[in-house]
């Protein structure tokens, strides 16, 4: 019985180290170094705005559900409708990929990288 | 005998609901969407071991029907559903292996709910880009799974259920 029991236990470490190191890799193949352009902002999967980060400013988003703010190369998410705030105590990002999610309102706030030239092609 | 079950099915709802609301004063850890400790799980795990498999599925989806209406919205009762099933499939089996103690069990759980969950906010959002919370979910829902497990393994061990 105790053999048996510690057998368990032992597929119990394995099971959760196997899982461990898959959210590592996982984190590690999602997550880049590398300073983005800028921020595109969604809503529902359809965009409505990009921003770039080398910008200061404010903007208000989706009608005034979240309040957007880029400074020193970075964006964050200043105030929301929301009860929760997640969003906003998510902080800021700058790396490509990183990305800011408000469940209430369906909005992401996401950073590409300089190869997608997208500020070029949202301003023509 | 019948009663006794029923009686007993209805503590174990009334205290997973108690434990969803204690798990909603919990202020979140990270400021991650999804992130929590799913102590209603520790019911879910001690019914699976004590009373079976369809028992367990009744206490879940019982439970977070009651706690989405109550306390939620039909947003959040997707997103619940969906979390407590694709984890209940995923116990089941897990449990019917009989390879693993209730803490893999549970583990596996707490990582299917919250895969299930980016699942149904992928879907909502109509975007993947959720995706990258999927490390701190998958992290946070095997060290919650683990403790939860824990939990569980004691209950399970100590409550004498005789039917």
């Amino acid at each position: 019985m105790q053999l048996f029991k510690n057998k368990k236990a032992k597929r119990d470490v394995i099971l959760i180290a196997a899982l461990l190191l898959i959210s590592a890799l996982l984190f590690v193949l999602l997550h880049h170094n590398e300073v983005g352009a800028g921020v595109v902002v969604r809503v529902e999967g359809e965009e409505i705005a990009r921003y770039s980060l080398s910008q200061s400013g404010t903007y208000s988003l989706n009608g005034g559900t979240n309040t957007l703010v880029i400074e020193n190369d970075e964006a964050y998410l200043s105030d929301a409708d929301c009860p929760d705030l997640l969003c906003v105590n998510q902080g800021s990002i700058k790396y490509t990929g990183e990305c800011i999610t408000c469940l209430p309102n369906k909005l992401t706030v996401t950073v590409f990288g300089a190869e997608e030239n997208g500020i070029d092609a949202a301003v023509s | 005998m019948k009663t006794k079950r029923l009686a007993l099915m209805a503590m174990a709802i009334a205290l997973a609901m108690i434990l969803s609301y204690v798990e909603s004063q919990i202020p979140p850890l990270m400021a991650i969407p999804g992130i929590k400790m799913g102590l209603p799980n520790i019911l879910v795990v001690f019914v699976l071991y004590k009373l079976g498999w369809k028992d367990a599925l009744v206490i879940s989806l019982v439970r977070v029907f009651l706690v989405s209406v109550l306390f939620g919205s039909v947003l959040s009762l997707a997103y619940s559903a969906a979390g407590a099933v694709i984890s209940f499939l995923g116990m089941f089996f897990m449990k019917k292996s009989n390879l693993f103690s209730t803490v893999a069990v549970s583990v596996v759980g707490g990582v299917l709910h919250n895969a299930a969950q980016i699942g149904v906010a992928c879907l909502v959002m109509d975007t993947n880009l959720i995706t990258y919370y999927l490390p701190f979910l998958m992290l946070s829902g095997t060290v919650a799974g683990i403790l939860i497990g824990l939990a569980s393994a004691l209950m399970v061990n100590r409550v004498k259920i005789e039917l």
